[in-house]
């Protein structure tokens, strides 16, 4: 399966609409901005990615580097204005999302492609109870009755594996601990069993023993429904367990893509390879950590060239001038890396050494 | 709960004490007096005056005459007025039911037109429509109720005489339109204010997000999961004033006339008699801690989070 388009810049030729081989969600070319007072703050520059049924894709960032507002834009719920998609394609089985009305992409939304966001307090309503809030997914999208919809509510939440679901049903969401609220939005998400879920950071907001418990139960769900996942994050540990591929991103472009492991083992990117280095590690106790020097770029003023040139360690002339492409990168021999992409002018020095 | 409201209401006990004591030393300390004022411009023999005050109780040191009053309070006597010898509680009872129906009208006014203004404002916030709106009620809230008041009446009553400038003795409602707009601007304008900038900022919010995210209806969105919010603070405010304006209003009573509680508050001040102020002020006290009470409760049936015990 191929993960991305080769470059960047050109957007592959439209495929045919739904056969049911192709991708899932098939993301070309999008580009977000943000009118603000400061200027225009290009928050996408040209994203291409794709899900397939049954399989993980992790996108991972620093803060503003985008992802979030991708997914906003694949869910239909960013503002706009200030917001606008100057262009760019969502296919959603083969059909652009972006072309659709306000009714039929609201018709998807929650029923084919559901969102879990990271922080379960604040995105629950404070004063509707758990199980009308679970409830309102049946009711609204089945026109269930609102006894059907508070049993159907409680499945959910034993489905979730919260603990004396039955009784807690009419609890609201502050007398839940985080793990439990997280996992009422993921109930949320899972109720009509939709076809993609998005996880925007899901298992920030937690403690280290509930973020492994909450990330099991989404890999587990995800495999027993099929679906495909999004997953949204910037903490490396998460993603390596649960992901099938990787899309870096920095400053509203992706610039590395790889099949999970080889991300780790053999980054084609400086910038992944900071990330990497950035984690901290036991057999280096007492040394200093790592950390990319410098701040990630202002989005009003991205720096010409690799946006990531100004805190590169490796940054040539050529950088500071023309942007790199999203390229294929191959073996020593030329030999295609089968969902392998970098957008760096010195890819090969990065991942050969 | 029960514990609560129980120890919520016994705290009424001593506000309700403190209130009518000040009022009572307030009406004491005034210039002026009943006895002297019945006999108006005439010259009476002072034996007499003291004689009649010697009747009323009215020589008595100033915590025997609260004394008294408070003992015939409890059963049941506001008592008499000095110049008509009617009882005061027949005078609060005709001019309650007048102010009740002056404040429902004003109220509902408040409620419909304030909250709509604001949800409509709030929902396009910073845009045109909303800084016109908020300098709409801006004006109304400058402008003193007095000069609102004054500037309707002559403008609907007597330049285009659409209405009687004074609203007759039984106040029916037709007649009660204008007084109830007037009295309702002020409160109209805060309400409007108020729910515009709950609305505006639970728009931004987490779950608001969320339930676009859900697939809701736009109707379902805004007049469920935005409302059950936003409103939350305005009920609060609306509560109060709701006791405030039953509270009678002294100005635009005065000004159309109406026999409310303002009104004849007013007028009784005026004569010094002190029986009827101390009356009619205590009864809007407790009003307004019973109002504020319901608020209170009413704001955790509202919020699940807020539990009192």
């Amino acid at each position: 399966m191929t993960i991305i388009d080769t470059t960047a810049d050109a957007p592959a030729p439209k495929g045919p609409a739904d056969d049911g081989s192709g991708p899932l969600l098939d993301v070309r070319d999008l580009h977000v901005e943000f009118k603000t007072r400061d200027g225009i703050v290009k928050a996408v520059n040209g994203v291409n990615y794709n899900v397939s049924a049954g399989e993980t894709l992790a996108v991972l960032g620093e803060s503003g580097s985008g992802k979030s507002v991708t997914a906003q834009a694949i869910m239909g719920i960013l503002d706009m204005p200030p917001g606008r998609i100057p262009q760019g394609e969502i296919l959603f089985r083969g059909q652009d999302m972006l072309k659709m009305s306000y009714e039929e992409r609201r018709k998807i939304r929650g029923r084919k492609i559901a969102m879990i966001f990271q922080d379960a307090l604040s995105s629950l309503n404070p004063v509707l109870s758990v199980g009308y809030q679970l409830g309102e997914m049946f009711r609204v999208h089945q026109g269930l009755s609102k006894k059907d919809a508070k049993a159907k509510a409680i499945d959910l939440m034993d489905r979730v594996r919260i603990p004396a679901a039955k009784e807690r049903v009419n609890d609201y969401p502050h007398m839940f601990s985080g793990g439990m609220r997280q996992r009422i939005m993921i109930a949320m998400a899972l109720a009509l069993e939709p076809d993609l879920i998005i996880a925007d950071e899901p298992t920030t907001a937690l403690d280290v023993t509930v973020q492994a418990q909450v990330m099991d139960l989404l890999a587990e769900l995800q495999t027993e429904y099929n679906m495909g996942l999004i997953l949204i994050t910037h903490d490396l540990g998460v993603v390596a367990d649960v992901a099938d591929k990787i899309a870096v991103m920095y400053a509203g472009r992706i610039v590395e893509t790889a099949p999970v492991h080889e991300l780790y083992s053999r980054p084609a990117h400086p910038y992944t390879r900071g990330l990497l280095d950035s984690i901290p590690r036991l057999d280096q106790k007492g040394q200093e950590l790592y950390a990319i020097k410098g701040l990630p770029p202002n989005l009003t003023r991205i720096p010409p060239g690799c946006a990531f040139n100004p805190r590169c360690p490796k940054a040539q002339d050529i950088c500071r001038t023309d942007i790199p492409a999203l390229v294929q990168v191959t073996e020593r021999d030329g030999s295609a890396l089968p969902g392998r992409g970098s957008a760096c002018h010195f890819w090969k020095e990065q991942i050969h050494g | 709960m029960g514990r609560y409201v129980a120890r919520r209401l016994l705290q009424m006990i001593p506000v309700f004490l403190g209130s009518t004591l000040l009022v009572f030393c307030m009406m004491y300390a005034l210039p002026g007096d009943p006895v002297r004022a019945l006999a108006g411009e005439q010259t009476v023999d002072p034996a007499q005056i003291a004689a009649l005050k010697k009747d009323l109780g009215l020589d008595l040191p100033l915590w025997h005459q609260y004394w008294n009053y408070l003992v015939n309070l409890f059963q049941g006597d506001f008592g008499t007025q000095i110049a008509s010898g009617r009882p005061v509680a027949e005078i609060i009872s005709e001019a309650f039911p007048i102010t009740i129906r002056l404040a429902l009208f004003a109220f509902t006014f408040v409620v419909v037109a304030g909250i709509s203004i604001g949800i409509f404002a709030g929902l396009k916030a910073d845009t045109l429509r909303d800084r016109g709106l908020l300098i709409l009620t801006l004006l109304l809230i400058s402008v003193p109720s007095f000069v609102l008041g004054l500037v309707a009446q002559s403008f609907f009553a007597h330049q285009l005489g659409w209405v009687d400038p004074n609203v007759s003795d039984a106040a029916p409602w037709g007649e009660l339109i204008l007084p109830a707009t007037v009295l309702a601007s002020l409160s109209l304008a805060y309400v409007a204010r108020l729910t515009r900038t709950s609305v505006a900022e639970n728009l931004r919010s987490d779950y608001m997000r969320t339930a676009v995210a859900k697939g809701l209806p736009k109707r379902r969105i805004i007049g469920v999961h935005l409302m059950r919010n936003s409103l939350i603070p305005v009920v609060t405010f609306l509560g109060t004033d709701l006791g405030a304006l039953l509270g009678g209003a002294v100005v635009t009573e005065g000004i159309f006339n109406v026999k409310g509680v303002g009104y004849t508050v007013f007028g009784a001040l005026k004569s010094r008699e002190g029986s009827t102020v101390v009356g009619i002020v205590t009864l809007i006290v407790v009003i307004y801690l019973v109002a504020s009470l319901l608020v209170d409760l009413l704001y955790a049936v509202l919020d699940p989070r807020i539990r009192y015990a």
